[in-house]
């Protein structure tokens, strides 16, 4: 006897299709985890519903998953600009460094800057800085072909190494515990907070950024241009689209948005540079985007939803459960999705065979 | 003597369409046998079944004297039939020798004796003079030198009957040359050679005997000693020769619009593709341009579109110098293009139709104002295109990429149109297209004549050019070899002219 298992292409691919393949793919990551819990002895109910409470129990759970999101949202935004075009855009982190680190250096040193205008200030040098990191991983593609890949993955590295230089050296706090990170920003540099919780006004901005980027992409020619770019590259020369300038621009725009994430970190929650400020939330963005399908609002959903995931990892230690579950969650929601996407268009058929049909099938 | 293979009666059918219908091949072991055909006349097909990728609906295989059943490449390579693929099957990182020995390797050979390896390869090699070095690595070698190592690849593995998938169409006149003096050493050894071609010329040259198909169908087998180019012209043609019949009406404000002087491109691999082009198109006209494919016409498409930057010569529109002006401008200065690869460069298959509409005039001020894309407007030149050429879909909403050929080649034709242009360069506008469609796409294509657009039309189907063009020019290696005014079209003439003989008639030529 033998088994076949082959995946046939569905003929019509229905709505349903496309929102339960996300939603059972994360639904097996959940169950997937379960049974490692389980594996080492934790109860996985206990171990959800801690998660859950944590993340969304009651009011100011639910607000600290939003400071959580925030960030994330800014970054997911930017890295998806650069997934649209094609482009990898695997640097989130070193852009938000960037962002951060411009951030802090105004907010901390550039105090002659008229008051109402150094919030504006920093979110304007986190852009270019953060944008800055991105062009410069692109510049060898532009010119030679490089694979950006590698060249934004590895100018993680500089930037966070960027970071340690000054946390570790000329911006950091003597006044407290001699830990590696800045002084805390001044009042004039955070931004102002909302209904008495840590939530912030950049999640507005954040909003507002979202809608304003899904309007881009589908009202604006150069959105527009992106799109056909990152679908068809030969279709976009034939169109008479130069790629090379859109590259730039688009890592810009990525770039720049990921370093205003590291800004409102800084300004916000966060309230001061430290050593590993972006703390693998650019990556986090990365598995968002790709999430997401580079569609910023769905983007919106989901940043909420890996929010509450570390959010909700705070209160594992209340059960005695490693908060590094979290990550593998994180990891496994991912691995799942993309699977799951290969189910979209395609259906499993299996065919049973016994001997007999085998051999005559041989003949 | 018995022959070391037969095909007889294959009948493979897919969706819509009998790629091989009721074919029979039968070759004897010792002779070189072209097999010949046009584009889709079902030469792959038939290939892809020996080599059991497919296996047939009807008929049989019968090798070396007994029936067998190919259900996959491995069966195939364990009875001896080794095809060497015109994309080759080589890892470029490895070397000669690796490649060879991962097509042969034994399963349980976990240690590799590389002196041993190199030693049988050299062996080998010398014994059919084919030059190969083992150590050397796949991206060092030249594309003939890539060849050799495919064919010793099949010796390796015992081939008895080796398969050649266009083999000369990446080589050299003087590589052709010697990779047939090779296969004529092999043919000696009573190993049996089969060749894939469209091109009549090698035909001639290399074979012993020849099998033509056409629209799926085995047309004839002969000796290539007992016939001539022009018969298998009409054999792969499936037409009478006939003169060009009726009379079209001349359009009365004819005017040079596109001159092309001595140009000069190369092609993707670095080597020249055009060799001083010259041609001249006139408003009002369609220029059919015949042609073995790959003799260049995708770089003088390319070039006149812009894609691609020439290394010499100069292109006039309307006596304006526009060589190696941006695709854009080109674009904007009123020459449409319709792209061979349609899916691949035409459209953008997973967007949907209004995208499309507007993939080469995303910045013009119908559709486009303040870099704000005007829905309304683009939606509207959507459902006009949709109705004035029939453009059936399932929604203009969905991926374009779900419609037909037929209908994508119209939505692609209808919005290379629109704007009236000057130029149209249409490169195989019904290259599988079904026959409806083909007479609208050829409607629109007489109109936009009428109306006085200069057309190229690109084209290997020589009854479609003559049935469309006011001239026919031929192209062979680059060159533009002839021009023909249509009242002197004959397939014989152009067949001739196509494998790069010149005209020896000096009618027709520039004169419109």
């Amino acid at each position: 006897m033998s088994i076949k298992i082959r995946l046939v292409k569905r003929e019509q691919v229905k709505l349903y299709h496309k929102i339960l393949s996300p939603v059972i793919s994360i639904v097996i990551a959940f169950v997937f985890i379960a049974i490692i819990l389980r594996a080492m002895g934790y109860n996985p109910a206990t171990a959800y519903q801690f998660l859950f409470k944590g993340a969304f129990g009651n009011a100011y759970n639910f607000s600290e998953t939003l400071v959580q999101a925030t960030p994330l949202l800014f970054a997911g935004l930017g890295v998806a600009v650069a997934l649209s075009m094609a482009t990898m855009n695997i640097g989130a982190e070193g852009q938000f460094c960037f962002g951060a680190w411009a951030a802090t250096g105004v907010g901390l040193y550039c105090q002659w800057i008229p008051q109402p205008l150094i919030i504006p200030t920093m979110i304007v040098v986190g852009f270019l800085a953060g944008g800055a990191w991105g062009v410069i991983a692109v510049l060898p593609k532009a010119i030679w072909g490089v694979d950006e890949t590698i060249t934004t993955l590895m100018l993680n590295y500089v930037a966070l190494l960027w970071i340690d230089y000054f946390v570790f050296g000329p911006w950091r706090d003597t006044s407290s515990a001699n830990l590696p990170r800045s002084q805390v920003l001044p009042n004039t540099a955070r931004l102002t907070t909302i209904f008495g919780t840590r939530v912030d006004v950049s999640i507005f901005l954040a909003l507002i950024l979202a809608v304003a980027l899904y309007i881009f992409f589908k009202k604006t020619s150069a959105g527009y241009q992106i799109r056909v770019i990152g679908q068809n590259t030969k279709a976009a020369k034939y169109a008479g689209m130069d790629i090379r300038k859109k590259m730039l621009l688009v890592m810009l725009l990525s770039g720049g948005l990921a370093g205003v994430a590291g800004v409102v970190y800084v300004s916000g929650a966060g309230s001061r540079l430290v050593t590993g400020v972006s703390a693998g939330k650019g990556y986090t963005a990365l598995i968002i985007a790709r999430l997401s399908k580079n569609n910023p609002l769905i983007i919106v959903l989901v940043s909420v939803l890996f929010g509450a995931l570390i959010q909700g990892s705070y209160n594992l230690q209340l059960a005695h459960i490693p908060q590094q579950m979290c990550d593998m969650l994180q990891g496994a929601i991912l691995f799942c999705a993309l699977a799951g996407e290969l189910f979209i268009n395609n259906t499993l058929t299996i065919r049973v065979q016994n001997k007999e049909s085998l051999v005559k099938e041989a003949r | 003597m018995t022959p070391s293979l037969e095909m007889r009666h294959i009948t493979k059918r897919f969706p819509g369409v009998t790629a091989n219908d009721d074919v029979s091949l039968t070759l004897y072991p010792g002779e070189i046998h072209a097999l010949l055909g046009e584009n889709g006349a079902g030469k792959s097909t038939l290939m892809n079944i020996l080599n059991g990728i497919y296996s047939p609906d009807e008929g049989e295989i019968i090798y070396n004297g007994e029936l067998i059943k190919i259900n996959n490449p491995a069966k195939a390579v364990s009875y001896g039939i080794g095809m060497v693929h015109q994309h080759f099957k080589l890892i470029e990182t490895m070397t000669v020798a690796e490649n060879i020995y991962l097509a042969v390797g034994k399963r349980c050979d976990y240690v590799l004796n590389r002196r041993k390896m190199e030693r049988q390869i050299l062996e080998y090699s010398r014994s059919y003079n084919l030059e190969v070095r083992p150590d050397a690595k796949i991206y060092e070698l030249s594309v003939g030198e890539q060849q050799r190592v495919e064919i010793v690849k099949q010796l390796f593995r015992n081939a008895n009957l080796l398969v050649l998938d266009e083999p000369t169409a990446v080589l050299t006149p003087q590589e052709t040359d010697k990779l047939f003096e090779n296969l004529r050493a092999m043919a000696k050894e009573g190993k049996t050679i089969l060749f894939i071609t469209h091109k009549l010329f090698e035909v001639m040259e290399y074979s012993d005997r020849i099998t033509v198909l056409r629209q799926g169908k085995s047309v004839n087998t002969l000796l290539t000693k007992d016939t001539t180019q022009d018969e298998l012209v009409k054999m792969m043609v499936g037409r009478k020769v006939e003169k060009m019949p009726g009379n079209r009406p001349v359009f009365a404000d004819k005017k040079p619009v596109l001159v092309l002087k001595n140009i000069q491109a190369l092609n993707d691999k670095g080597l020249p593709a055009l060799k001083n082009f010259d041609m001249t198109l006139y408003s009002g006209e369609i220029l059919g341009l015949a042609g073995v494919a790959g003799n260049g016409q995708k770089e003088l498409t390319d070039v006149i579109a812009g894609l691609r930057k020439t290394v010499g010569g100069e292109m006039l529109l309307e006596g304006e110098d526009v060589t190696n002006v941006s695709a854009s401008r080109i674009r904007r200065s009123g020459i449409a293009y319709v792209p061979e690869d349609r899916m691949g460069t035409g459209l953008v298959g997973t967007m949907n139709m209004p995208d499309n509409v507007i993939l080469r005039r995303f910045d013009s001020d119908a559709y486009c104002s303040k870099g704000i894309l005007k829905d309304k407007e683009i939606r509207r030149a959507t459902e006009e295109m949709v109705e004035h050429f029939d453009i059936k879909n399932a929604g203009t909403g969905k991926p374009v990429a779900l419609m037909s050929g037929g209908n994508l080649q119209k939505l692609l034709l209808a919005r290379e149109v629109s704007g009236q242009p000057k130029v149209i360069i249409a490169a195989y506008p019904v290259h599988g297209v079904d026959i409806g469609a083909t007479e609208e796409i050829h409607k629109v294509l007489l109109n936009e004549r009428n109306r006085g657009a200069a057309i190229l039309l690109v084209s290997e189907d020589l009854e479609e050019l003559q049935e469309m063009s006011d001239r026919v020019g031929v192209i062979s290696e680059g060159r533009m070899v002839d021009v023909i005014g249509w009242k002197d079209f004959t397939y014989e003439g152009i067949g001739f002219l196509m494998t790069g003989g010149k005209n020896e008639r000096q009618t027709g030529g520039e004169t419109a």
